[in-house]
């Protein structure tokens, strides 16, 4: 949660000349701002589900929340780093309407193939396949047809709440928890002629609802550099002398296993508020 | 030894019955040349390839120059049994206490036919009649006091095809017999040497002396000699009937009129499973169409069948690809199912709790599939290929993976010379899109025959129609790029492959997989 208020209670506990009343102030200060918070929770018990750390900086609430909806534009692997968190840590995830999502970068960023289920042609019962995969799926990542009524919006919303299940859509939702986009990314490694694509810098935006819209931006290496050394089990020299700081030398996780997305990035990730 | 007389017994015999069973299975004409292999040799052939030269335990490239058209099949001793098991059950229905004397043979006790045929002769053709109405010609059938003999009766009824033997009279009709017969080919060398060459100068010898020098089994081969077979018929307990099939008259050609009338029989395939104890995990539904075709199918379940699942099945298959409400191409008379893998129910009971969380995942996607039709809902799997396409198998819910996932981790681990170096892309597009590559001066980027680039690649943009876009916003301008990667699947093969693939990335950010097949361009995928 936001801790809004701050800054004027803040301004005026300065300006306090005692130090034990700047301390009731601060105390004051607290107690009402969690009853803020507390008044600002719109669902009892929301549930935070395992998320990728660099994207649960900028997420509203510090993670991906169970019963919500989030709306990812023009990315998939973006949707994908979303799925990878949850999926690695043993939630079955399914994948409606799109037919071509890459299963071997979904499981080279972390997702269990064993627990993921395609439905890549709902047609126009997608709806009512979302609807039914809700109810036993952790997460559903969806590419909502161009056009979605926001009363069709608000009823899976309903069921979504109900039954604790994430929605994450690949195009713009009505009523989304946060939208997040891809800003900026720049590719790493090919050159003109010569080399081959490595990793990606990217800086990847969340406007939440609860915040009015305001972005979070984080910058980090997706995919990075492990995930692209991950089958050709060797680590090309010429990468380091790059001067990439941080590029510790992890231990080769083994092909195709879940690994685990939530290892620390490269880079550290920049949160811009 | 005691002096109850043998009983008197019907064999049915039908002559070369693996080749009969091969025949029926395959849909061959049993009267043409045919031979069953097994392990390089033949194994039973059929009359007409009898006539031609071939014999039992030939290599099968003797059998096949003595007869050039000789149709040669693989010998499975399972496919003996199966096929003979409804004619077991034909001939259930027309005289009950059948014993399976091995697959093509049996015995039935001669006492209540006969009587209620009005005779053995009329009896032994009632079932050789039952026999051509199944199909199944050269039947014979001997009657006789006890199997063996009756048997015996059997083989040498020549073109008449019933042999009957009077009671009483087994010892003179076995006496000019070779003892081949006896099938203990021990015991015959031995009478060989003896200067015994027939049973009934087997027969003449002393009960006591044969006990004596042949032991138990030699006694038992005396009594058969001599007539003496008092071995009883031991019908058998008919199986269970677990398959269930409906036919519809006037036939159905609507799939959810079948999967409607069908319903009932669905239930009673799960309840006839169930109390025999059984749940079932895979089965077979055969569809016999109008036209006379059969179209058969088999399907598991990741847990097993309940009655909506097995017409979800029926439905599907019913279907192929097309909609519920879709006509089909022939009427259908006759659905079957045919119960193909069971296991104990006791192995399936829910535990008091609920049983495993997987329950629910499994229901809801069943849910999904009967909503959009069984391969609608996948699982994926990465095999091993250069294209990115061939790396990706979809496997619907609840089969089992094509050839197996041990199949398919061992393709994955091959070497592929040509892969894709680096992080996957995102998006693999189903169908390469056509994109149009242009290098700085407008024309078309090219690969000449030794692999060396035209010029390098300025922009590029996807094509629709084969028509470029010609707004200026709709090119991307290249930022990096690397390539040509060539990939040259199969190139003794005229179905093999002969390409590029370029790395691109754009002005924004945006970065692509580029094939360059033929002289032109397609997006294989993305990595966005």
């Amino acid at each position: 949660m936001e801790p809004l208020l701050e800054s004027p209670f803040g301004e005026a506990s300065e300006s306090a000349p005692a130090a034990a009343g700047a301390a009731a102030a601060a105390s004051q200060v607290s107690t009402l701002q969690a009853r803020i918070r507390q008044m600002q929770e719109r669902r009892l018990g929301s549930k935070s589900i395992p998320t990728m750390p660099a994207l649960a900086r900028i997420l509203p609430g510090g993670a991906l929340q169970a019963g919500a909806a989030y709306s990812v534009l023009g990315s998939a692997s973006l949707g994908m780093a979303l799925l990878s968190g949850p999926s690695a840590a043993g939630a079955w995830c399914s994948v409606v309407g799109i037919p071509s999502f890459g299963i071997e970068a979904a499981a080279r960023c972390g997702i269990n193939l064993e627990r993921l289920v395609l439905v890549p042609d709902p047609g126009n019962q997608w709806l009512t396949v979302t609807a039914a995969l809700m109810d036993v799926m952790s997460l559903v990542l969806m590419r909502p047809p161009s056009k979605v009524s926001a009363s069709d919006a608000s009823r899976l919303g309903a069921r979504l709440r109900q039954r604790g299940s994430t929605l994450i859509a690949l195009g713009e939702w009505p009523q989304s928890e946060a939208t997040l986009r891809i800003e900026n990314s720049s590719w790493d490694g090919l050159g003109s002629g010569h080399g081959h694509l490595q990793a990606r810098l990217v800086t990847v935006s969340a406007g939440a609802r609860s915040r009015g819209g305001k972005p979070r931006t984080a910058r980090f290496w997706f995919p990075d550099r492990d995930q692209a050394d991950l089958d050709l089990g060797l680590r090309a020299p010429e990468l380091s002398a790059a001067g990439l700081p941080g590029l510790s030398p992890a231990p080769q996780p083994p092909l195709l296993e879940p690994t685990s997305p939530l290892r620390e990035l490269p880079f550290k990730a920049a949160v811009n508020s | 030894m005691s002096t109850v007389s043998a009983v008197r017994t019907i064999v049915l015999w039908c002559p070369d019955w693996p080749v009969t069973a091969a025949a029926r299975a395959h849909g061959l004409d049993a009267s043409q040349p045919l031979a069953l292999t097994d392990r390089g040799t033949v194994f039973a052939c059929s009359a007409a390839a009898r006539e031609e030269g071939v014999r039992r335990g030939l290599r099968i490239r003797e059998a096949q120059s003595r007869c050039t058209e000789l149709v040669v099949l693989a010998y499975d001793a399972l496919l003996d049994q199966r096929i003979f098991e409804p004619v077991l059950t034909a001939i259930e229905n027309i005289m009950p206490g059948v014993q399976p004397l091995r697959p093509g043979t049996c015995a039935i006790r001669a006492q209540g036919p006969s009587r209620y045929y009005g005779g053995e002769a009329q009896a032994a053709k009632v079932l050789l009649d039952a026999l051509e109405a199944m199909g199944i010609s050269g039947a014979k059938v001997g009657i006789a006091d006890g199997p063996f003999t009756a048997e015996q009766a059997a083989r040498l009824s020549g073109a008449h095809a019933t042999g009957i033997v009077a009671a009483g009279e087994a010892a003179a009709f076995l006496a000019p017999l070779p003892l081949a017969v006896l099938d203990r080919p021990e015991l015959s060398s031995v009478l060989l040497r003896l200067g015994i060459r027939c049973l009934g100068d087997f027969a003449a010898l002393p009960e006591r002396d044969v006990l004596v020098r042949f032991g138990e089994d030699g006694a038992r081969a005396h009594l058969l000699a001599r007539g003496l077979d008092k071995t009883d018929v031991a019908p058998r307990t008919p199986p269970p009937q677990l398959e269930v099939a409906q036919d519809f008259e006037p036939p159905l050609d609507r799939i959810d009129q079948v999967t409607f009338a069908f319903r009932r029989s669905a239930e009673g395939f799960v309840a006839g499973l169930r109390e025999a104890g059984l749940v079932c995990t895979g089965l077979k539904i055969l569809m016999h169409t109008e036209s006379g075709q059969v179209q058969e199918r088999e399907w598991l379940h990741p847990r097993w069948f309940t009655a909506d699942d097995v017409l979800d099945r029926v439905r599907w298959q019913l279907q192929g690809a097309g909609a519920v409400e879709q006509g089909l191409g022939s009427r259908i008379t006759r659905v079957q199912v045919l119960p193909e893998a069971v296991d104990e129910a006791a192995n399936h009971d829910e535990g008091l709790w609920g049983s495993a969380p997987e329950e629910g995942i499994h229901s809801g996607l069943s849910r999904v599939q009967s909503m959009l039709g069984h391969g609608a809902v996948l699982t994926a799997l990465i095999a091993g290929g250069r294209m990115l396409a061939d790396r990706r198998v979809l496997v619907p819910w609840g089969d089992a993976a094509p050839g197996g996932e041990a199949a398919i981790a061992a393709k994955r681990s091959r070497p592929w010379p040509g892969n894709l170096p680096g992080p996957s892309p995102a998006t693999v597009y189903e169908q390469p899109q056509p994109v149009q590559v242009l290098d700085e001066d407008g024309s078309s980027v090219d690969v000449d025959e030794r692999g060396l680039l035209s010029a390098p690649p300025a922009r590029f943009c996807g094509t629709e129609g084969g028509k470029a876009a010609s707004a200026d916003t709709a090119w991307h301008r290249v930022q990096s790029w690397a390539g040509p990667w060539p990939i040259t699947e199969r190139w003794w093969d005229a179905a093999g492959r002969r390409l590029h693939r370029f790395q691109l990335t754009d002005t924004e950010g945006g970065a692509w997989l580029l094939l360059l097949e033929n002289h032109s361009w397609w997006a294989e995928a993305s990595y966005d």
